[in-house]
């Protein structure tokens, strides 16, 4: 009842809001400081930030699991402190541990997730084959997950978050020290899950190339705080602009000051043989500089495009300085378990 | 590659809830969409199994939970061989049965017991340490399940364990002539409800550990004085007054005083009445505790 209400609300095509989201810890330490933000239906929104930055907390009172100690998140159009049940039946989640039972096997795994939703057996079975095959598993999927690899695990943990039918699914450090391999089949299934499914998607990381190749949006978290939000282009512009260097047959004469009145250039610099050219719109601005060059007679002899790197708007943004960790000791050796085990 | 197809047919109905759950208009059941089980109590099951299973399918830690009660059978109940030097009236009105040995026999039922519920903290730390509990927590499963779902799992294993220390106790040469089909029924359903309750204790104590190290301390600082403060290995009537008062506080206690009575015939220090409500009361009491502390400690 609620949902329709919510989903039929005319402004709103999130799935979801978060209004000022804090948690606190022992009352002083600020995990997570009024983050606000929205999630809309069908995208892949991504939270990029160093280590202990607050990505997890934020994961974890979105998904229930951390009592916000103030703001408010609707989850579904459901509250996640008020209705968490309802929150975590709308919703998967991949965690950044491993959480099967390494007792038993995939297919057992996957079922016990199932019962735990109170989905039916007649239904869990065949679905729990399709995740499998989903993630190609299914060959594995007799045998006890001890014996599976990182990589494996990692796609159990996928297939097991997809049980309930989500429609938004958080994924926590979803390629946390897995091989390139595994890495781009789970990029895969990410991008098949939005693009052939529809699915809303969460995913925190610290890989800036893979908030850049998978995300709509980004937001990049440090402290607790948002500092920035938008698409992976938007942050990028952020910092100032392609870079084009274009090379000359005649070092003679200077036509910097020509060049540099191009509406989309920025910024020229004449070295030698080669004109080093800051641009908005590298792709637009080139032809337009080849052009000039060669209507004054100047035969162009190489020209290269280089967009700025998400690294630098993310060092930009949040620093150099290298991170403390300053998790709790449990989430540290936490994640080094998880680390040897994806590399296992 | 060949495994598109597949592929496809997987995830068909994921996308077509996905549509229905965006149209709050198509009230019509959409296609594939299970039936939730929404009882409060759904998963129990399902996590009860998940324990009972990794027991029963590794022998060995049965194995190993038996040698103990046997060497405690074996060697401590014939070497304390009291009707060698005492008269059969006296070892009959000291221990109320015919030898020390039918009188340990029943107090081994209770201790297995003990130590079977002394270790079941220990699976819900090793659930939190590998990330299981969790996982568990992020599903639509309710806290209290968690918590009563160990505390079952615990009780059907002791329960299994001690009917084999009985059948052990009985090939060395427990007396059972006292032995009748209620007696039986009646023994086991206090001793069931005694691991129900101790569990739910070391349960609730381990809910928010993580660290295993700290819940073994826990176990080997509640375990012995709960064996040696109760009536498991001595009659309370030959212990001092003050023990006495202990053994009395010892909830044990009266799990074996109604047990003895029903298995061996014995006066009893309690009506069976008093023994059954004052068991039944502590693990109505533990696990609703174990129950309320999960809302709040069973976080991430």
């Amino acid at each position: 009842m609620i949902a329709n209400q919510q989903t039929t609300e005319a402004d709103s095509k999130a799935i979801v809001k978060v209004e000022g989201l804090t948690k606190t810890y022992d009352g002083k330490f600020k995990a997570v400081d009024g983050v606000s933000f929205e999630i809309e239906e069908g995208e892949i929104f991504g939270f990029l930030g160093p280590n202990g930055a607050g990505k997890s907390t934020t994961i974890n009172m979105l998904t229930t699991l951390v009592a916000p100690s103030s703001g408010r998140a609707i989850v579904c159009g459901y509250d996640v402190h008020k209705q968490a049940t309802e929150v975590r039946r709308n919703v998967g989640i991949v965690p950044q541990d491993y959480t099967a039972d390494e007792d038993m096997t995939g297919m057992a795994n996957i079922l016990l997730c199932a019962d735990l939703y109170g989905i039916p057996r007649s239904d869990s079975k065949p679905h729990a084959e399709e995740l499998l095959k989903l993630v190609e598993l299914q060959d594995a999927a007799k045998r006890k997950v001890k014996t599976y690899s990182g990589g494996m695990r990692r796609r159990l943990e996928i297939a097991c978050g997809l049980i309930n039918y989500p429609r938004l699914l958080f994924l926590d450090e979803p390629t946390l020290g897995l091989d390139v391999q595994t890495r781009a089949a789970v990029w895969k299934y990410i991008r098949m899950l939005k693009t052939e499914f529809h699915m809303t998607l969460f995913l925190t990381t610290h890989y800036l190339e893979e908030a850049d190749s998978l995300c709509d949006r980004i937001a990049i978290i440090d402290h607790g705080h948002i500092i920035k939000l938008g698409t992976p282009e938007e942050l990028k512009e952020g910092i100032g602009g392609d870079v084009i260097v274009v090379g000359v047959k005649e070092a003679e004469p200077d036509i910097s000051s020509e060049i540099s009145k191009i509406p989309l250039v920025k910024e020229v610099k004449k070295n030698g043989n080669d004109y080093r050219i800051k641009a908005e719109m590298g792709e637009e601005a080139s032809p337009q500089i080849m052009d000039l060059i060669r209507s004054k007679g100047l035969h162009v002899t190489k020209i290269s495009l280089t967009k700025p790197s998400l690294d630098e708007a993310y060092l930009e943004l949040t620093g150099r300085t290298l991170r403390e960790e300053e998790s709790n000791k449990w989430a540290a050796m936490s994640q080094r378990v998880t680390m040897a085990r994806a590399r296992s | 590659m060949d495994s598109s197809k597949p592929v496809e047919d997987g995830l068909t109905r994921t996308a077509t809830i996905q549509e229905t759950a965006l149209k709050p208009e198509s009230t019509a059941a959409p296609r594939g969409l299970p039936k939730l089980d929404r009882s409060p109590v759904h998963g129990l099951w399902a996590l009860t199994m998940r324990d009972l299973r990794k027991w029963y399918t590794n022998p060995y830690q049965l194995i190993i939970s038996l040698i103990q009660p046997i060497v405690w059978l074996g060697i401590f109940g014939k070497a304390l061989n009291f009707s060698s030097f005492i008269p059969a009236s006296e070892v009959q009105s000291i221990f109320g049965t015919s030898s020390y040995f039918s009188f340990l026999s029943v107090g081994m039922l209770a201790s297995i017991i003990l130590f079977t519920a002394a270790f079941s903290g220990m699976s819900v730390v090793f659930d939190r340490r590998f990330g299981f509990l969790n996982k568990a927590m992020s599903t639509p499963v309710s806290r209290g399940v968690i918590v009563v779902s160990k505390v079952l799992q615990s009780g059907i294993r002791s329960l299994i364990q001690s009917g084999m220390v009985l059948v052990i106790a009985i090939v060395l040469g427990m007396d059972t002539s006292h032995f009748t089909g209620q007696g039986l029924v009646g023994a086991f359903s206090l001793l069931f409800l005694m691991g129900f309750a101790l569990s739910s204790l070391f349960v609730t104590l381990a809910l928010k550990s993580s660290n295993w190290q700290t819940q073994m301390a826990i176990i080997n600082l509640l375990n012995l004085p709960l064996l040696f403060a109760s009536n498991a290995l001595f009659p309370v009537k030959i212990m001092p007054t003050w023990l006495q008062y202990v053994v009395k506080f010892n909830p044990i206690s009266y799990a074996i005083d109604g047990a003895r009575q029903l298995l061996l015939g014995s006066p009893g220090t309690n009506s069976l009445l008093v023994d059954f409500g004052v068991i039944a009361t502590f693990a109505v009491l533990l696990t609703g505790a174990g129950i309320v502390m999960s809302w709040k400690l069973l976080t991430k």
